[in-house]
């Protein structure tokens, strides 16, 4: 008789697994990738191919070659990393930008930490904050939707939020804003913005799959797009002249993207409940802060890293609930 | 413009300066001092922070060594005697000294004498394998061969044999820092004095069991059998549990144990050849 | 099934594939083996002291090895024959303990044994004499962790037991055999409940059965009715059977750190420990049978046996239709919390509740990769705990921050390890931590 297999319980397992999770992931982009195809042609097709292949390269040499470990690049982050890189890039940016892009999200955002499951601070953000900082003007021109075979010489124009950041110190918000697409067309992603960060209502339908799936949990949206809708909520009673509605914010920029997608980023994120739930919180906080009182138009993606880096606190002091109280050792 | 630049570069260099000032008196208020031998200590000693004095660190083995009263308990195994009377004369204290040791693994269970009879797919550790049962070979007391000994050295002075499935020492390496004997949880590896030209007579096995059941197991045990213990003329044999074990304090190494044990469990290490009747009679046809 | 609200416990928990392939099985009766070998240790506590010697004659439920001290229990012959040898023997601990192995010779009974099928329902004896009935049967619990049961009668001073809880609920995939019992005996049952009801000194009971199996709800609610017991129906979770689980869910109380059910008033025992009660008190049968499931994918006949204890697995698998050929694991008890067997040579024990086979494509583990933070282990840990983090400190021997962070708090349910997308081996980490802990808290309390 061959020999039996001897090892510790338990002896049957979920059947889960990285690749499952990474591609389940990337499947609930594609109505995402398919609308923003819709609005931005091919340029978006270019940037996000060269993305996801770049990301798959870098991960790939630098794993064979520099760190010598078995190349893991087809276990589907590193085309995640590529996808959502692209996603939150404008469509009209030159591919040679998206390579530095995604040398720096692999490179210095995961690799540099020791791969996958080591990063403290999300790849993908990483790469677009890296190239943000390196070509201000071509991270901050943004295609006009419908222009199908146009790649880098697309026709440009400012985003709602970059509108209402400048209109505001002039005219009343309500008055900008009535000449801003109407909220149907905010929701729908007909708007200027990264390719991918548009569309709220495909990435909720992206949302509603991953929760289906169990990829992600609830805390994270949720706390996010609440703590926004609430801080923005009580500065436009406030003042509604100064501060734009709640529901402009939340259908704006890259926030839908950000609270979704990148902060639900498995490594880079708590792992409680409660973590998740103050989390979410400070991130909305940190990007009406910046959007509102900050430098730029749009801070997510600042805010997202910042609480990327309070993650390990969040993990080191905030413990789940314990079955049963702890009896005094006598 | 320039009112500025000037305002601020003042405003920062006082800044500058009174924090430099509150942190001179801060340090010196709040200054521990330390005996200075310390560090000189600290720079003799071999710096490989292994434990195997039993402080954390050779820092920490320095202090014991400038504070304590007695050196009783005191001794750097990598360092060695050499090492030790360095630092002695450095303290102007009397040098200790001790045997040198070196470890020894006491299984020799490779798959030729000892069968695996399942196979293990559990965490790669020994200390998780132990606690779940006996072994791929069936022994309680045998070597698992997954390499916890060799994690634990410091001085790459273990490695793992993919043949036998059994660990190895390097001698020369070997500082009998102990961190294997630790790290065993089998307690198979054992520190034992070190021999002239690295020469070792021991009992390779710990199996406790009853002959019948050991030799069923692997077929290089030790049964218990006593013919070592009776023939050992320095007494340095002893008999415990079903099991032999050679005093390697008392042992003159003298051999006549390793052959009369039936199972050739007593191993002789680093000796020459046996002149057996066969190599006798060949020396005579070549005279 | 009368459509009743289902109750189950609030955290953690996963949903293994059930794959109860012997349910309905009716429970048959194993022909004997040639040699049976019977262990001192086949309970949580001190070794049974062995009374008796090579070349002795026993009887079934004869007595062959004596309680040592107030955790033991005693340990009866289960055939009649010769005792050939007193040595140590393999067992599925995979270690070799202790046992008595006997020439089986005929199935002569000690007289003093019922043999009749006859329910017996009057209870005439007392809570101190069914205790006493209990000590001397020999009766462990059946559900798999062995405790001696009347330690459990035993309310310690300064606590009161409020509620009985009859674990009925059986949440490891593949085992059947308390199904069975529940369909077969639910007479003997109802009696075993309210002898154990006496011998608490308690005037509740629930019985607690998952969803999966209605047919045993129903039957049991139907035997119950009039009575202080009362049958609650569970969610299908796994770990639903765990005690604590149990009496969160029933009761909605949680048994505090380091504690026992007793501290929140209640005492839980298994239906197998209930219907061996029942024969102990009713029939003065000792603890020398149990039924167990025999089962996998690719076994010729699943089922539900009522083996002798003692008898070797071989011979149970061979009767349930021959090992099957790709047959790579073979587990003494369910696939979350069993332990895989290194030969077929070891005997059944009290605390066997099944035996699964498992094939070759199912057997092994997959590659172990870095933990990618998915928090899927903490979600699904009924304890609470952080399996993850356990796995880390554990690697780096950070054994007090592990007290700290409860490890002996965890059950073993293995929910961790079943649910880890990087397939990382959590909970053989974590059981290294609690063997470390446990040692680190012995030797404080012995400065």
């Amino acid at each position: 008789m061959t020999r039996l297999i001897v090892s510790p319980s338990p002896h049957t397992y979920s059947g889960e697994s990285v690749p499952r999770l990474m591609y389940g992931v990337i499947i609930s982009l594609l109505p995402a990738f398919g609308v923003s195809v819709f609005y931005f042609g091919i340029g978006m097709l270019i940037v996000t191919t060269v993305s996801v292949l770049t990301c798959i390269l870098f991960e790939y040499l630098i794993q064979k070659y520099i760190l010598q470990t078995k190349p893991s690049h087809l276990d589907g982050s590193a085309i995640l990393t590529g996808l959502l890189l692209a996603f939150c890039l404008p469509a009209n940016i030159p591919f040679w930008m998206v390579i530095i892009g995604a040398l720096a999200a692999i490179g210095i955002g995961k690799m540099t930490f020791g791969g996958l499951g080591n990063n403290i601070f999300n790849p993908a953000l990483v790469g677009r904050v890296f190239l943000f900082i390196s070509f201000p003007v071509a991270m901050t021109s943004w295609p006009e939707p419908g222009q199908w075979m146009q790649y880098t010489d697309a026709a440009t124009g400012a985003t709602p939020l970059a509108l209402m950041k400048e209109g505001v110190a002039m005219r009343p918000a309500g008055e900008i804003l009535s000449e801003m697409p109407s909220f149907l067309n905010l929701f729908l992603g007909n708007m200027m913005g990264s390719s991918g960060e548009v569309a709220a209502f495909a990435l909720l339908i992206g949302m509603c799959y991953m929760l289906y799936r169990r990829i992600i949990t609830w805390h994270i949206p949720v706390s996010i797009l609440g703590s926004v809708f609430i801080f923005t909520g009580i500065l436009w009673l406030v003042n509604p002249d100064q501060f734009a509605n709640p529901l402009f914010h939340l259908l704006t920029g890259g926030l839908m993207l950000g609270a979704i997608y990148m902060a639900t980023d498995y490594v880079t994120s708590p792992m409680t409940g409660k973590g998740m739930l103050i989390y979410g919180a400070g991130i909305g906080v940190v990007t009406v802060l910046i959007r509102i009182f900050g430098a730029y138009p749009e801070g997510v993606q600042f805010a997202i890293l910042i609480f990327n880096g309070f993650t390990p606190l969040l993990n080191k002091y905030i413990k789940p609930k314990r079955f049963g109280k702890e009896v005094a050792h006598g | 413009m320039n009112q500025i630049i000037i305002v601020t570069i003042i405003t920062l260099v006082g800044i500058g300066t009174a924090a430099a000032v509150i942190l001179y008196f801060v340090a010196q208020r709040f200054k521990v001092y330390e005996d200075p031998r310390i560090d000189e200590v600290e720079e003799a000693l071999p710096g490989a922070n292994c434990g195997g004095c039993g402080y954390a660190g050779c820092r920490a083995f320095a202090e014991a060594l400038v504070k304590n009263e007695s050196w009783d308990d005191l001794y750097c195994p990598v360092g060695g005697n050499e090492n030790m009377a360095k630092v002695a004369e450095l303290l102007g204290k009397e040098a200790v000294e001790q045997a040198p040791q070196v470890a020894v693994v006491r299984c020799y269970g490779t798959p030729e004498f000892r069968a695996r009879t399942n196979e293990y797919d559990g965490a790669p550790t020994c200390a998780i394998a132990h606690q779940l049962y006996a072994g791929e070979g069936g022994c309680p007391h045998g070597c698992l061969g997954l390499g916890d000994c060799v994690v634990a050295c410091d001085f790459d002075a273990i490695h793992m044999n993919p043949a036998t499935g059994l660990p190895e020492v390097v001698d020369d390496k070997c500082t009998a820092c102990g961190a294997c004997v630790e790290a065993c949880p089998r307690d198979i590896i054992e520190l034992r004095k070190k021999n002239k030209k690295d020469r070792k007579i021991f009992v390779c096995c710990i199996n406790e069991e009853k002959g019948a059941v050991a030799i069923k197991n692997c077929k290089v045990a030790c049964i218990g059998c006593s013919k070592c213990y009776d023939v050992c003329p320095y007494d340095a044999i002893t008999m415990n549990n079903n099991l032999a074990y050679i005093d390697p304090v008392k042992c003159k190494l003298c051999r006549k144990c390793v052959v009369v044990c039936p199972t050739n469990a007593i191993h002789e290490i680093n000796f020459p050849p046996r002149k057996t009747e066969k190599t006798e009679a060949v020396e005579e046809e070549n005279k | 099934m009368r459509s009743m609200k289902l109750k189950t416990f609030s955290m953690g928990g996963v949903h293994p594939p059930e794959n109860k392939l012997s349910a309905g099985r009716e429970i048959r009766e194993l022909s004997p083996s040639d040699v049976v070998v019977i262990p001192v240790s086949q309970h949580l506590g001190t070794p049974s002291k062995v009374i008796v010697e090579r070349g002795d004659q026993v009887k079934v439920g004869q007595l062959i090895a004596r309680a040592e001290g107030f955790v033991s229990t005693n340990i009866h012959a289960s055939v009649s024959g010769k005792v050939s040898k007193v040595d140590i023997f393999p067992d599925s601990s995979g270690y070799r303990r202790l046992a008595v192995q006997i020439k089986v010779n005929g199935d002569e009974w000690v007289e003093t044994i019922d043999r009749s099928g006859t329910l017996v329902k009057e209870i005439s004896l007392d809570a101190e004499e069914i205790r006493k009935r209990i000590v001397e049967a020999g009766i462990v619990g059946l559900g798999g962790a062995t405790f001696p049961t009347h330690v459990k009668l035993t309310t310690p001073r300064g606590k009161k037991a409020e509620y009985l809880i009859v674990n009925g609920v059986e949440c490891e995939p593949y085992l059947t055999s308390d199904h069975a019992l529940m369909m077969e005996r639910s007479s003997a049952l109802l009696v075993g409940i309210q002898i154990m009801m006496k011998g608490l000194g308690v005037e509740k009971a629930i019985l607690g059965i998952e969803s999966n199996k209605p047919d045993a709800i129903s039957r049991m609610q139907e035997i119950t009715r009039g009575t202080a017991i009362s049958v609650q129906g569970l969610k299908v979770k796994y770990p639903q059977g765990g005690e604590k689980q149990l009496v969160k869910a029933l009761l909605n109380r949680e048994v505090p750190s380091g504690g026992l059910p007793i501290d929140v008033g209640v005492v839980v025992f298994n239906v197998g420990t209930v219907h061996a009660a029942y024969e102990a008190v009713q029939k003065n049968k000792p603890l020398i049978e149990r039924v167990v499931t025999v089962t996998g994918k690719y076994l010729k006949q699943p089922s539900n046996f009522r083996v002798r204890i003692g008898t070797p697995v071989s011979h149970l698998i061979e009767q349930a239709g021959g090992l099957p050929e790709d047959t790579a694991k073979v587990i003494n008890g369910g696939p979350m919390m069993g332990k895989a067997l290194a030969s077929l040579d070891v005997p059944v024990v009290k605390g066997t509740s099944g035996i699964v086979l498992i094939s070759n494509e199912e057997a092994r583990r997959k590659a172990v990769i870095q933990c990618i933070r998915c928090t899927r282990c903490v979600q699904v840990c009924p304890m609470g705990l952080e399996p993850y983090l356990m796995m880390n400190l554990a690697e780096k021997e950070m054994f007090e921050r592990m007290e700290t962070e409860r490890v002996l708090d965890c059950i073993e349910c293995g929910s961790c390890s079943y649910t880890c997308p990087s397939s990382r081996p959590l909970l053989d980490y974590i059981r290294l931590g609690k063997a470390e802990v446990a040692k680190l808290v012995r030797s404080r309390k012995a400065v």
